[in-house]
């Protein structure tokens, strides 16, 4: 696929650059090391660290913001380990993700899941079931804490960056 | 005395009792003190994907929680260890942004975090600090018939920078020194550093269970007795959605997971109903014979 000039937007790798995790993008000399290591990429071809990180470089804002691909990353850290680079590609694929959400592109799966911890503070919610369970084998009962959770996200601005009336925009 | 408080998490309460009952009574056994701390909350992992600072938050509320308490904090699941441990180090080093992030802590959540306190996963701290002399001497029941596949996972022990480098990332030891102290056989195989892929399952579930299957074959061509393993979200993907594999790949593994404590637990004569066996989803009567009638 050609890539069309037009499309290359310089400041990304600068916001990708001032992004936490994302500082070291520029010390990428696309060896290929992570894409090896990457145990993802042995099952489809669709995840490619290298290329993401080399579209990412060129500029290309919307093919990597808008991919599903960047949800691909298992973030197990292989590539961290081994990059002769030290250019830290897992929490560079979260800066990446971050500025994706700021821009409107969240995975619905990770929707659900700020779902599940502004109402619950946790990821499954704690029924009377749960804890009836937990009580047959002796162990002691867990509680939600909701509060906390709504009033950091408050804080931070994520309720308000992916709440309900903006969600169409993805 | 060892003490700490332990930090539950999401997944291990709901979906690894058996995990959690493991550890508390092979932890009573051996001295380990754990202490639960009720607001403990997600640790902030699921949203270092969408906000860097939220997960921040999330994390430090949880230190700060722990601290209060004067307590170091003994996490079950090896991405609450990770997530925990990576926020704890980013406090510890940036005195800028922990008062950054205290700011917002107070603010939300009436908290602070000094950085005062650890983070260290329940698995490491039998191997660092129960020792494997120790461990060793607590067995009673021989597990020499058993032969096992040991399965790191990765935020265990990644990033190593984390986790103080406790152990080597591309030939990892601490597991496989684990289970021969308990007393059984621990495997070589191809693939042991690879990942369980739980972390894209609610991205790509097709792609997700592509890891576990490979995973799972080389296990079985070992012709181990089990996979034993550390974290209740490869638990998720070994065990939970075994069958689904099954039927997705038209295969049979039939390959039960244990978790470690479980093994240990076993090894030092505690009950089916005291590891949790019975909760286990791949039954093994091999398994359940050797556990110690009460």
């Amino acid at each position: 696929m050609d890539i069309d000039s037009s499309q290359m937007d310089p400041t990304f790798v600068d916001e990708i650059a001032a992004e936490p995790g994302g500082e070291h993008i520029r010390c990428c000399f696309a060896c290929g090391t992570c894409t090896a290591s990457c145990p993802v990429r042995e099952v489809t071809e669709r995840y490619n660290p290298r290329r993401i990180i080399h579209m990412a470089v060129l500029g290309l804002r919307d093919a990597v913001v808008s991919s599903d691909f960047i949800w691909l990353c298992s973030t197990c850290y292989a590539c961290h380990e081994r990059c002769p680079q030290d250019v830290r590609i897992t929490e560079l694929m979260h800066a990446i993700k971050n500025i994706a959400v700021r821009q409107g592109h969240i995975h619905p799966s990770f929707r659900q899941q700020f779902d599940m911890l502004s109402g619950h503070g946790r990821l499954y919610d704690i029924t009377t079931l749960e804890n009836e369970r937990r009580a047959e084998q002796g162990l002691p009962a867990i509680a939600e804490q909701p509060a906390d959770f709504q009033r950091i996200f408050a804080v931070t601005g994520l309720d308000v960056l992916i709440q309900p009336e903006t969600r169409g925009a993805e | 005395m060892i003490r700490y408080a332990l930090y539950l998490g999401c997944t291990a309460p709901v979906r690894a009792l058996n995990y959690e009952l493991a550890a508390r009574h092979v932890a009573a056994r051996l001295g380990i003190e754990l202490r639960d701390i009720d607001d403990f909350g997600c640790c902030g992992f699921p949203l270092k994907s969408v906000h860097h600072q939220s997960a921040l938050l999330l994390a430090a509320r949880n230190l700060a929680l722990a601290e209060r308490q004067g307590l170091d904090v003994c996490a079950l699941c090896s991405s609450c260890t990770g997530t925990l441990a990576e926020a704890n180090h980013a406090l510890q080093c940036d005195a800028e942004l922990r008062d950054r992030v205290n700011r917002d802590l107070q603010a939300a959540a009436g908290l602070r975090y000094n950085g005062t306190i650890q983070v260290r996963h329940f698995v490491r701290i039998l191997y660092e600090e129960v020792g494997l002399d120790r461990i060793r001497e607590a067995v009673t029941v021989d597990l020499s018939g058993l032969r096992l596949a040991a399965h790191y996972g990765c935020h265990y022990l990644k990033p190593t920078e984390v986790h103080d480098h406790f152990d080597d990332p591309e030939n990892p030891r601490s597991l496989d020194r684990l289970i021969e102290a308990a007393g059984a056989q621990s495997l070589f195989y191809e693939g042991r550093e690879q990942c369980c892929g739980g972390g894209i399952l609610g991205a790509d579930e097709g792609t997700a269970l592509a890891l576990p299957r490979l995973k799972l074959e080389r296990v079985v061509a070992t012709g181990a007795d089990a996979l034993v393993i550390v974290c209740p979200f490869c638990d998720i993907m070994y065990e939970l959605q075994q069958r689904r594999i099954e039927k997705l790949y038209e295969t049979r593994f039939n390959l039960p997971v244990l978790f470690y404590p479980q093994l240990l637990g076993l090894a030092m004569g505690l009950s089916a109903d005291e590891v949790g066996l019975t909760l286990n989803r791949v039954k093994s009567r091999k398994l359940m014979d050797l556990a110690v009638r009460p």
